[in-house]
């Protein structure tokens, strides 16, 4: 069932698109800060990735010093405003509250934490100083969660930063792979913009590091160089016909739509393959942009979707049809796509085993796979003594320093795919590693 | 059947909820919508002398997410045409001859007394409350607190409109005095007919912190206020407890006043003596609608309970209110934790390490947050069961038998007074405390 009329506008996009997480108004952050226990040793702490004092941040909120709670959060997460609205707090700080041990509503960690960065960044509140100068030159490739956090860290540290992006706009995954109701594009900018105000780094847009020889000179020019790259293209599935018009990678469709919004034209019906958040995000995303029919369809049973509850639940509700134990076999159609071949599957001591003699065809115009994004072998492959696990993941010491002790990582590179609080973490830690190496 | 009606020292009301003397009781267009709403009785913003006011006059007090905890206010006696007054007075008489109407009078000299006692007998009044506890401005000019404050001059003028009135007289009482029977005895030796009990309290509530001035402002500047609301009831409760035992005052009623919102208040002022209750913050917070739930409550209460009347359980706790000597040494409570109610907040344990006796250990396992009370430091102070976010999670349980009884007072009159700290819960006795140097180990 269709829910959503197609936008043909920026505001019916917006509508559609309505914010999950809203910017909370001065009394709203009033009456939820006063809930707060003030937990000695608080759980939400210890479920944060970057383990941001929450309590103290709630209760400065409730005193009204929100430049300290700004502080606070800054201060242990660079991406404190975008960490706000697109963690997932359920799973995280929220989740961990202690209310919900007595079916009490948590606190709207997320939301507060949102409220209060915000403000700051709206009234470009001065919060950070670059440390004086030491002379050294950090190269950070990628303009995402994982390398904005080294550079502010690095910066306070005294380090000159250039951020090599291959795309136009920082923040990598946050503005280009997350869904339009998680956060704007324009919250997302505002915060990067707001840290490079105050703390000076560069970033060089258009500037993928994709050779040997742009490498080497990173290697000559930089002290020491972070790898904080996201995932590559969606990976291909290798089905017969995956090659017709209407096949799409869920994030390339992800990213098309959070660049371009309205404008893009999605069919009356659409197939999504997958079954992970990215999978829920892009069914949901289809359903909202119009999509009279969207199906998910996954190999496996709901129990076993990677996606978290409240994912699909959101694409539920958004309108989606879903499809268990199916698996695709091929793309139907002539040049174009006109649906999906589907193989049912069903577990069989243990293993989960397609049944040729099971098939059906789902009518579609879009398939969306969303199975998994390729990593970033290439790059990986360029740089000398790059040691990488066997899921093509850097692998780093507890300094977040890589096997060539002049290459960090951080983020999607060494964990495979995770949430932007990881990523965030993993970048302020690698400064801290990096400058603790060039202090030795 | 229960009847709310009460004789308080002579003033006949349908129920003991009556409008302290504030501005909910500025004019009779108020005061009948209170009567309407179903108070008793009202006791008129205060006549006297003419008077000016300030604009910002009141200031209050949050806590978390609670708007006026506590109240001041720097408003005077009422600014309002004495003629005008009076023949509200006498019209809301004409709609409500049962409720009890209650002129609060605040004058200077006998004769100012004399006349005014006599316009509002006039108008119909039912009673006078005497002002004696206004702690701001007209303090100042020798009247209010001024007068509460020196017990002499009190009973003075009690004596002077005692002979003067043909109504029943309360003496409303100031709070700001290190003994509140003081005046009180004053009040019953000037020949008062009843006693109402607090005014305000002298308070600052606050400080602006970018003018510097405290509230409420008045172009820059402030005045101490008379503070009242919530915050105020415990000390209300206490100074009412204190003339309720006295031997002298107590054979006057007394009208309870500070903090009063809810029928728990109401009938913990009654236990503790009150046969009328006074009410003016919880008024200008929420209106005259509030006095539903107290009248409710107050008879769920009272059918619970078997009481007929409020005078059937008025003044209940006083003989259990006691001084700290004639208590049990006997008597030991020790904090339980219901493990299946704990939602892990630890608050409990952090209040216990930090704040209490070091009775409460963390489990060792990192992911069960549920604490345990180390028993044999334990001293039933309470202090957990009263952090604890969770209703019943932590309960007081008690540990003696209930077989024996001493108290501080047997034990010294038997001269059994300690001479060494080794004594039963002298606190050194079986009490574990860590060393000084422990504290800098303490990680989680």
């Amino acid at each position: 069932m269709a829910e959503y009329k197609r936008p043909t506008t920026k505001a019916e996009f917006d509508k559609n698109f309505k914010q999950k997480k809203p910017l909370m108004n001065d009394t709203e952050a009033y009456y939820e800060a006063s809930r707060c226990l003030f937990c000695y040793d608080a759980p939400c702490v210890q479920a944060c990735p970057t383990s941001i004092d929450i309590p103290l941040f709630i209760k400065q909120i409730h005193t009204d010093n929100i430049t300290g709670a700004s502080k606070t959060i800054f201060d242990a997460n660079w991406l404190g405003n975008a960490c706000g609205v697109v963690c997932p707090t359920g799973v995280l700080c929220e989740g961990a509250c202690v209310y919900n041990h007595q079916d009490v509503p948590p606190i709207q960690i997320g939301r507060l934490q949102n409220y209060a960065t915000n403000t700051s960044i709206d009234s470009k509140k001065e919060l950070f100083k670059a440390g004086q100068s030491n002379g050294k030159k950090i190269a950070v490739i990628g303009a995402g969660p994982a390398g904005i956090a080294c550079a502010c860290e690095a910066r306070t540290l005294g380090y000159d930063v250039d951020i090599f992006e291959a795309k136009e706009k920082p923040s990598g995954l946050t503005v280009y792979g997350i869904a339009p109701y998680k956060i704007t594009n324009e919250e997302v900018l505002k915060e990067v913009a707001y840290l490079q105000d105050q703390l000076g780094f560069h970033i060089k847009y258009n500037n993928a590091i994709t050779s040997k020889n742009e490498l080497a000179a990173l290697e000559t020019k930089y002290d020491a160089i972070f790898i904080g790259v996201g995932l590559g293209a969606t990976r291909h599935l290798g089905l017969d016909g995956e090659d017709k018009k209407g096949v799409v990678g869920a994030v390339e469709f992800i990213e098309e739509l959070r660049m371009k919004h309205h404008e893009v034209k999605v069919p009356a019906k659409v197939v999504v393959i997958g079954g992970g958040n990215t999978a829920m995000d892009a069914a949901s995303e289809a359903a909202r942009m119009g999509a009279r029919k969207t199906v998910l369809a996954y190999r496996n049973s709901k129990e076993n979707m990677g996606a978290y509850g409240f994912e699909y639940d959101l694409a539920i509700s958004a309108g989606v049809d879903s499809l268990f134990n199916v698996t695709p076999i091929a793309i139907v159609g002539n040049g174009t796509v006109e649906g999906v071949k589907f193989a049912k599957t069903e577990l069989i001591e243990g293993k989960l085993q397609t049944n040729m003699n099971n098939t059906f065809v789902v009518r579609c115009d879009l398939v969306i796979k969303a199975t998994g994004q390729a990593k970033q072998g290439h790059l990986y492959s360029l740089i000398d003594g790059l040691d990488i696990d066997n899921k093509t993941r850097i692998i780093i010491n507890n300094e977040f320093q890589t096997s060539n002790p002049q290459y960090f990582a951080g983020g999607d590179a060494i964990n495979g795919g995770a949430e932007v609080v990881n990523a965030a973490y993993d970048g302020k830690m690698a400064a801290q590693g990096i400058h603790n190496w060039l202090n030795k | 059947m229960i009847d709310l009606s009460i004789n308080f020292g002579g003033i006949k009301a349908p129920n003991p909820f009556w409008l302290a003397s504030a501005p909910p009781t500025n004019s009779g267009y108020q005061i009948m919508k209170a009567f309407e709403a179903g108070w008793g009785g009202a006791v008129w913003k205060t006549l006297g002398v003419p008077v000016v006011n300030v604009s910002s006059r009141y200031g209050s007090v949050n806590y978390r997410n609670t708007r006026m905890m506590g109240f001041n206010n720097i408003e005077l006696i009422t600014d309002r045409p004495l003629a005008d007054n009076l023949r509200e007075i006498e019209e809301v008489k004409k709609y409500f001859p049962d409720h009890a109407v209650i002129a609060s009078l605040m004058v200077e000299s006998r004769a100012e007394w004399e006349q005014i006692i006599k316009d509002v007998e006039n108008a119909g009044a039912d009673g006078i409350e005497l002002n004696f506890g206004c702690p701001h401005g007209m303090c100042e000019r020798g009247m209010g607190s001024a007068v509460g404050q020196e017990p002499d001059v009190l009973k003075t003028i009690v004596g002077w409109v005692k002979e003067a009135a043909n109504i029943p007289v309360i003496t409303k009482l100031s709070p700001n005095i290190s003994h509140i029977t003081d005046p009180g005895l004053a009040a019953v030796e000037g020949g008062t007919d009843s006693i109402s009990l607090i005014n305000t309290i002298k308070s600052i509530v606050g400080i602006d912190l970018d003018s510097y001035a405290p509230y409420p402002i008045v172009d820059g500047k402030g005045t101490n206020g008379g503070y009242c609301g919530p915050a105020v009831k415990p000390i209300a409760m206490h100074m009412l407890k204190d003339l309720a035992q006295h031997p002298e005052i107590s054979k006057v009623p007394l009208s309870g006043i500070g903090g009063i919102e809810t029928w728990r208040d109401v009938v913990e002022f009654i236990l503790l003596g009150a046969t009328s209750v006074q009410v003016c913050t919880a008024v200008m917070h929420y209106g005259f609608g509030i006095v539903r739930e107290m009248e409710a409550g107050l008879r769920q209460f009272m059918e619970d309970k078997g009481y007929n009347t409020i005078y059937d359980f008025a003044g209940k706790a006083l003989p259990n209110v006691t001084e700290w000597k004639h208590l049990n040494l006997k008597h030991k409570v020790v904090a339980e934790i219901n493990a299946d109610k704990c939602v892990g907040c630890d608050l409990c344990y952090i209040a216990c390490d930090d704040g209490a006796h070091q009775a409460i250990a963390l489990s060792d396992d990192p992911t069960n947050r549920i604490p345990s009370i180390i028993e044999e430091n334990c001293v039933g102070c309470n202090l957990c069961s009263l952090v604890c976010p969770v209703e019943d999670c932590i309960t007081m349980v008690k540990k003696d038998d209930g077989t024996q009884s001493i108290t501080w007072n047997e034990r010294t009159l038997n001269d059994d007074i300690p001479v060494s700290f080794d004594d039963d819960r002298a606190g050194g006795k079986g009490h574990f405390v860590p060393e000084p140097s422990d504290a800098l180990k303490k990680k989680r």
